[in-house]
Parts: structure tokens; C-alpha cells; sequence
């Protein structure tokens, strides 16, 4: 390969590599469509005919479990890349796991909290409250699948040694998006949750 | 690397074009799929242009029942939609495509693979929506598809359906080229090529990459709720259950009105390319044309409900939005004046590529004095919904954007066919199309302020509207007709010799700098740039012309392998919408199979050998 061509490859203009000029983009994106998923749940605050209401139905202690534990695997995910990039294994493959352990219990939560909200009588078709709350936390709830699959896949190639220090960028962009999903969840939280 | 074992092996990458179906299957090659693109936009392009003069017959008389009221609106509404998300965008694709990498003096674009998936979930969704036609149910309630009409109350049919389902598949494409597009142009520029020297053609791409980003999602929620509605018996537009059929007026403009600027910034980038080169000095204002296109995009999300001023916001709201709206007038003035101060005291060269920008800025300036008229609210709710409308946004999509990608289309052929179109042909076309044009949609300012209303099938007669649609419906056959000479002058051209020398128009740009068409990995070598226009500096300091360059073996350049796993991806996509509409025959299991495959597509992409 002459050297030209080698520069050509390899040099950006940033020194940023694509791909994360890419994830922070998309992120970007993101933002503005959690944004309008926001705007419908408030707009439409308050306006139902019929219940049941937030009020009646919402459940704080369960949920703030579930956002601790969401925002402590933003931390874990931050010591597993730490441990990708020193090329610690064992730190890698703990903090990575317990990561993924925080997501699914999370989305296990969700589950639950749907499975009781539809067996008290709050279904998408119920009312206006139904329908965006399951539209906005359904949709957040679909990010932080897709966030599991991707970190789990990551888990694998770690476990296969298919992770080295130089390649921990393919965390780092799975981790990027974590921390977004969980700072959507950050403003969710509150917005749906807290405010009255 | 080994490099000398790997360029003495006998089968070493010397670069052989590939061709046959399967090589644009599963090219990753920016220009090939640049040409997908271009082809299969152009093929939407005449499909809406058919609509739209099946449209003007059925209008060229009064009380003509050529079209059914049913058929009619179908044919509008697809007629819309077909132009904006089928023909105009990506038409310009086709140029971010084919030309961004080569005036960056990049390989490719940042990410090959994705680029491969955005041109294949188009085309899907392309033919998502025209499928409709199969089932007599294409969308009919307007581009814009105002709820609570698209609720499954006054909708029942399919047709609504397919739009839904439709634009969300090219909501996806959209957004995975304006991720790709966006880290190309911000990380893959040549060496030497800062920000404040890039062509503004790539400044204009740029910007558009920006809107499409922070746009394209709203659109997508506004979707899903009425998808949902719809498909899900949710009732976010249903005003029975305290729905507000206003969200979605906002939620569509708030993408809509930045959607108009993504159909124009790269026709103003097309133009302000074309126009330096043929007046032979460079870009009057380069940096007032960057922050002038900078301010209409960060604008263009400040003036959505001037799309609403019927629905009566109040006297504050409709304040607001009326003098952000006219705000806009100023730097779109700064364009056309640079553009102005570019001509002048130019050496004009007459040549087809220039009569088209001379037309898009004419055509343009009236579109845009138009736009200033309903940008005040009692002037609007004089004009809203009347043919007036009509008239002003196709002066600005048609005599704006068509115009300057027809421009555009005449001055790369050469560069991307190795072919030069006949230039008396063009200018045939010209004319034709700039009379035919303005016979169309001239006559639309007088019978729209006279009350005709836009949208509605017929007319009666006697109240003096029948001499203004005859005229516009022999005008949109010449117009239809000039189309006709371009094709026919693409397929003499066809037929012709490829022999289109590397640089035809003197250009300043680097594109010109390689032979035409390119070869597949661009540059042999990485270019430098010291300025502006760094072909002219290169000619200037050469004391003329270039040499033809040379075709070059490319032997040991790598380049991404082709691959299927894009479009077995993008075919995910469009089957998780078949699956909503077969929801009551299937159950989920159409949605399932769409999200497995998508999947599947992922994982074998994301592990593929690059």
C-alpha cells in the first residue's frame, strides 16, 4: 500500500474516528425525536375525559428503584470501557456484565409496570394518558433493548478476547448510546413520574 | 504492508469496473449508487409528472369528469408526495452521492455500507407507496395529511395507511444518508480543505445533512401517532377523546417547513457552483453565502405555523411567525444578490448549464416575492387554500429546485457518464420548459386571488376561470413535452461515443481534476488544497490548460468489498410496514418477521469482513 493511500484511510479531518462522529450525530438526531414524544405527553397532560389518571395509577417506589439502577450502569458502563482501554479483562467483563444486569432489570420493571397497568384498566386505546405514556416509555423502553442486545453482543466478543485495547471504540459507541438513553430516561422520569 | 507481494500478484487488486446486476446489487461505490439514485428518482420524477398532467386535463375544462373526485384526490396527493420525497430529494442525493466525496478529495463516503442501505430503503419505500396503486388505494388526503381526516373514521381504506407506512420507510433511508453524509463531510475532507474552503455546493449539502437530522424525527412521531391511531386504536387526533387535530399540524410543519429548505439548499449549492464557472471568476461572497444558508436553516425552524395562520392562533403567535417568515427574505436576498454579483462583469459563457441557473434565479425571485405576500397574515387568509399557493410553492420547487438539479444534470453528465449532452437539445429544453412553466402556474396567482380553491376536483362554470386553467393546461404539455427532449437527448447521447474530456467547462473544483467518469477509487493520490478553488490555482500556476489525466492502474488501493447484507437490511425495513397493514389478516407475525430480519441484516453486517 503506498503511502498516499494509506493517509487517505486512515487520516480524518477531526482526528475523530467516523464512527463516533456518527453516534453523536444520531444522537443528535435522537434528541429531537424524544423531544417531540415529550411534547405530546405534555401537551396532552390532564386533557383525558376518562381515566385513569396518572394520579391514580402511577407507582413511584418501583420506578425509582429502576432509575437508580439505570443510572448506576451509566457509571458501570464508564469502568467497563476504562477496563477495555487499560486492557483489564476482568475489569472489562464485571463491569460490562453488571451493566447489562442494570438493563435488564430495568426493562423487566417495565414489563411488570405495563402488565399491572393493563390489569388495572389503562390500556393504549383507554385514553389519552394511555396512549402517550405507553407511546413515549415504550419507546425509551424499546431504546434500552436494542441498548442490552448491542452491549450483550459486546459482552460476547469480549468474552472471545475479540476486544482489545484498540478496539474499544466498538464499547465506547454501544456506551455512548447507553448514556443517552439513560439521560432521555433522566428527563422521562421526572416528567412523567414527578410532576403533577 | 507487504506492498510489493500484494502488487506483483497476478490477480492484484488492479481495479476492474464490475458490472452486471449483481455488481450494483451489492455495490458500496458512491457513484454507482449515486447513479441508483439519480435513476430511480428521475423514474419517480416522470411517474408525478404523469399524475400532475392527468391532473390538468381533468382541470382544463370546467365541470369535467375525466377523473373521478376519488381518483383526483389520489392523484394530488401522490402527485405531492411523489415529487417531494421521490424525485426532488433525491434527485439532490444523487448529487450528494456522486459529487461530495469527489469535492472533498475523499475515496468514498464515510461510511460505504450505509450508503448502500439508504438508496435501497428509498427505492423500497418508493415502491411501498406506488404499490398502492395495485389496490386502487393510494393515499388521497394530501401531502400534508391533515388529521383528523386521515383518522380511521373518515379514512377507512388502505390508502392513508400506505402514506404512513410509506414515509416512515423513507424517513429511515433519509436519515441514515444524512448521518453518513454529515461525518463525511466533517471528517473526510482532503488535506488543506478547512470548512471556509469547501465548494459551496458541500457548504449547501451540509447544511441540508443538519435540517434533514433534526427534522426527519418529528415527522417520524407524528407518524407513529397516527400510526397508532390508526393501526393500534389509540386516539391521539380523535377530538372526541380530547385528541387535538392541531398537534398534528405542528408536529408535520415543524418538520415541514425545514423540509422545504432541504428540497432548496442544494439547488441554491447547485447554482452557486455552476454560476463561478461560467462567468469565469469565483463566487461573489463566499462567506456571506455559508452564514446567509446557516441563518435560513436555523430560520427555517422558527416559522412552521405560517402554514397555520387559518387555524387562528391568536394575534401574538400569528406576530411571531409572521416576522420570523419575512426575516427570511434577507438572507435569501444576500444569495441572489451574491449570485448577481457573481455574473457581474463575468466573461459568460452561454452554454445549457448556465440557461437553467439563469432560470432558477429568475423563477425563484417570483416564487420568493410570493412567499413574502402570505407571510402576513390578513394576506394569507386570502390566499391560503386558493390556487395563489399553488402557484407561489411550485415557483419555488419547480422554478426553484427542478430548475437548478436540470442545471445541475447538464453541467456533471459529462463527469459522470464520460459523455457530453448535446447543448442545442438543452437549450430546446430550456425554452420549452421555462414557457411551459410559466404558462402552468403564472395564471394560478390570478385564478387563485380570483377564489379558485386549491384541491378540489372541478370548477363550475361562469365564474371566469376556465380561460386561466386552459391556459395551464397546455402549458403543462409543453412543460411535460421538454422533458421529452431530454430524454431523448440522454439517449442520443447514450449512443454517442464516451468521449468527454476530463475537464469540459474549464471547472474549479476537484472533480474536474479526474478523468470522466472517475475512476473507482477517485484519487490515486490524496489531493491538497490551498484555496478556494483549488483546480484554478492548480491551472493558474500551470499557465493553462491540464494535461488529460490519465487512467491509472490503482493497483494495492483498498477499497470496501461489495456486499448484500445493505439490501437484505433495507428489506427488513419495508416488511415491518407490509406487516402493519396485514394486521387484521396476519396478526404481529408480519412486524416480527420484518424486525428479524432486520436484525438478522444487522449482526451479518456488523461481523462482515470489511
Amino acid at each position: 500500500m503506498t503511502h498516499a493511500a494509506h493517509a487517505l484511510e486512515h487520516h480524518t479531518s477531526t482526528g475523530l474516528d467516523n464512527r463516533k462522529v456518527a453516534i453523536w450525530t444520531f444522537i443528535g438526531s435522537e434528541c429531537l425525536f424524544f423531544a417531540s414524544l415529550i411534547s405530546t405527553y405534555l401537551v396532552y397532560k390532564g386533557r383525558d375525559t376518562t381515566g385513569p389518571t396518572p394520579d391514580e395509577i402511577l407507582q413511584i417506589p418501583l420506578v425509582t428503584v429502576g432509575t437508580a439502577l439505570l443510572l448506576f450502569s451509566s457509571l458501570f458502563v464508564v469502568l467497563a470501557l476504562n477496563g477495555a482501554q487499560r486492557g483489564n479483562r476482568k475489569s472489562l467483563l464485571t463491569w460490562l456484565g453488571l451493566t447489562i444486569l442494570c438493563g435488564i432489570f430495568f426493562i423487566s420493571m417495565q414489563v411488570y409496570e405495563f402488565q399491572h397497568f393493563m390489569h388495572e384498566g389503562l390500556k393504549l386505546q383507554t385514553n389519552l394518558f394511555g396512549a402517550s405514556f405507553y407511546t413515549l416509555t415504550g419507546f425509551h423502553g424499546t431504546h434500552v433493548t436494542i441498548g442490552v442486545i448491542w452491549l450483550i453482543t459486546v459482552f460476547i466478543t469480549a468474552i472471545r478476547g475479540q476486544l482489545p485495547p484498540e478496539k474499544s471504540l466498538n464499547l465506547e459507541m454501544a456506551a455512548l448510546y447507553w448514556h443517552f438513553v439513560d439521560v432521555v430516561w433522566i428527563v422521562i422520569f421526572p416528567v412523567v413520574y414527578l410532576m403533577k | 504492508m507487504a506492498t510489493s507481494a500484494v502488487s506483483h500478484a497476478p490477480h492484484a487488486a488492479v481495479h476492474v469496473e464490475k458490472t452486471g446486476l449483481w455488481s450494483w446489487i451489492t455495490t458500496v461505490d458512491h457513484k454507482k449508487i449515486g447513479i441508483l439514485y439519480g435513476a430511480t428518482a428521475f423514474a419517480f420524477f416522470l411517474i408525478g409528472g404523469l399524475e400532475a398532467l392527468l391532473l390538468r386535463i381533468q382541470l382544463g375544462t370546467a365541470e369535467n369528469t375525466f377523473l373521478t373526485p376519488e381518483a383526483y384526490n389520489q392523484l394530488f396527493t401522490m402527485h405531492g408526495t411523489t415529487m417531494i420525497f421521490l424525485a426532488i430529494m433525491p434527485l439532490s442525493a444523487m448529487f450528494f452521492n456522486f459529487f461530495i466525496p469527489l469535492m472533498i478529495g475523499a475515496r468514498d463516503v464515510a461510511f460505504p455500507r450505509l450508503n448502500a442501505f439508504s438508496y435501497w430503503v428509498f427505492l423500497f419505500g418508493g415502491l411501498f407507496l406506488n404499490a398502492s396503486f395495485l389496490f386502487g388505494a393510494a393515499p388521497n388526503g394530501g401531502w400534508f395529511g391533515y388529521a383528523n381526516l386521515t383518522s380511521k373514521q373518515y379514512s377507512p381504506g388502505l390508502n392513508i395507511d400506505f402514506w404512513v407506512g410509506g414515509l416512515q420507510i423513507l424517513g429511515i433511508a433519509s436519515l441514515a444518508a444524512a448521518v453518513n453524509f454529515f461525518t463525511t463531510i466533517v471528517n473526510m475532507r482532503a488535506k488543506g480543505m478547512k470548512l471556509m474552503r469547501m465548494p459551496m455546493f458541500v457548504w449547501m449539502s451540509f447544511i441540508t445533512q443538519v435540517l434533514l437530522l433534526l427534522a426527519f424525527p418529528v415527522i417520524t412521531v407524528a407518524l407513529i401517532l397516527l400510526m397508532f391511531d390508526r393501526s393500534f386504536g389509540s386516539h391521539f387526533f380523535v377530538p372526541a377523546s380530547g385528541g387535538d387535530p392541531l398537534l398534528w399540524q405542528h408536529l408535520f410543519w415543524i418538520f415541514g417547513h425545514p423540509e422545504v429548505y432541504i428540497l432548496i439548499l442544494p439547488a441554491f449549492g447547485i447554482v452557486s457552483e455552476v454560476l463561478p464557472v461560467f462567468s469565469r471568476k469565483p463566487l461573489f461572497g463566499y462567506a456571506a453565502m455559508v452564514f446567509s444558508g446557516i441563518f435560513i436553516a436555523f430560520l427555517g425552524f422558527g416559522v412552521w405555523s405560517h402554514h397555520m395562520f387559518a387555524t387562528g392562533m391568536g394575534p401574538i403567535a400569528d406576530t411571531v411567525f409572521a416576522l420570523s417568515t419575512m426575516l427570511i427574505a434577507i438572507p435569501t436576498g444576500v444569495k441572489i444578490f451574491n449570485w448577481l454579483g457573481t455574473l457581474a462583469g463575468g466573461s459568460l459563457q452561454m452554454k445549457t448549464p448556465l440557461y437553467f441557473s439563469l432560470g432558477f434565479i429568475a423563477m425563484f425571485i417570483i416564487g420568493g416575492l410570493s412567499g413574502v405576500m402570505h407571510a402576513s397574515p390578513p394576506a394569507d387568509l386570502q390566499q391560503t387554500d386558493s390556487y395563489f399557493v399553488v402557484a407561489h410553492f411550485h415557483y419555488v420547487m419547480f422554478g426553484g429546485s427542478i430548475f437548478a438539479l436540470t442545471a445541475g444534470a447538464y453541467y456533471w453528465w459529462p463527469k459522470m457518464f464520460g459523455r457530453m449532452l448535446h447543448e442545442g437539445l438543452g437549450k430546446a429544453h430550456f425554452w420549452l420548459m421555462l414557457i411551459g412553466f410559466n404558462l402552468t402556474f403564472f395564471p394560478m396567482h390570478f385564478v387563485g386571488l380570483h377564489g379558485m380553491p386549491r384541491r378540489v376536483y372541478t370548477y363550475p362554470e361562469g365564474l371566469g376561470f376556465e380561460i386561466y386553467n386552459q391556459i395551464e393546461t397546455a402549458g403543462s404539455m409543453i412543460l411535460g413535452f421538454s422533458f421529452l427532449i431530454f430524454l431523448y437527448n440522454v439517449f442520443r447521447t447514450w449512443r454517442g461515443p464516451a468521449n468527454a474530456p476530463a475537464d469540459p467547462w474549464n471547472g474549479a473544483t476537484l472533480e474536474w481534476s479526474l478523468p470522466s467518469p472517475p475512476q473507482e477509487f477517485n484519487f490515486a493520490e490524496e489531493p491538497e488544497v490551498h484555496s478556494r478553488d483549488p483546480l484554478w490555482e492548480t491551472k493558474r500556476e500551470h499557465g493553462g490548460p491540464l494535461p488529460e489525466p490519465k487512467r491509472v492502474s490503482g493497483a494495492g488501493i483498498h477499497l470496501p468489498n461489495p456486499s448484500y447484507w445493505p439490501i437484505v437490511t433495507a428489506l427488513g425495513i419495508p416488511t415491518v410496514f407490509t406487516g402493519v397493514l396485514l394486521l387484521p389478516q396476519i396478526g404481529p407475525w408480519g412486524i416480527v418477521a420484518g424486525v428479524l430480519l432486520t436484525f438478522f441484516g444487522t449482526f451479518n453486517w456488523a461481523f462482515e469482513k470489511p
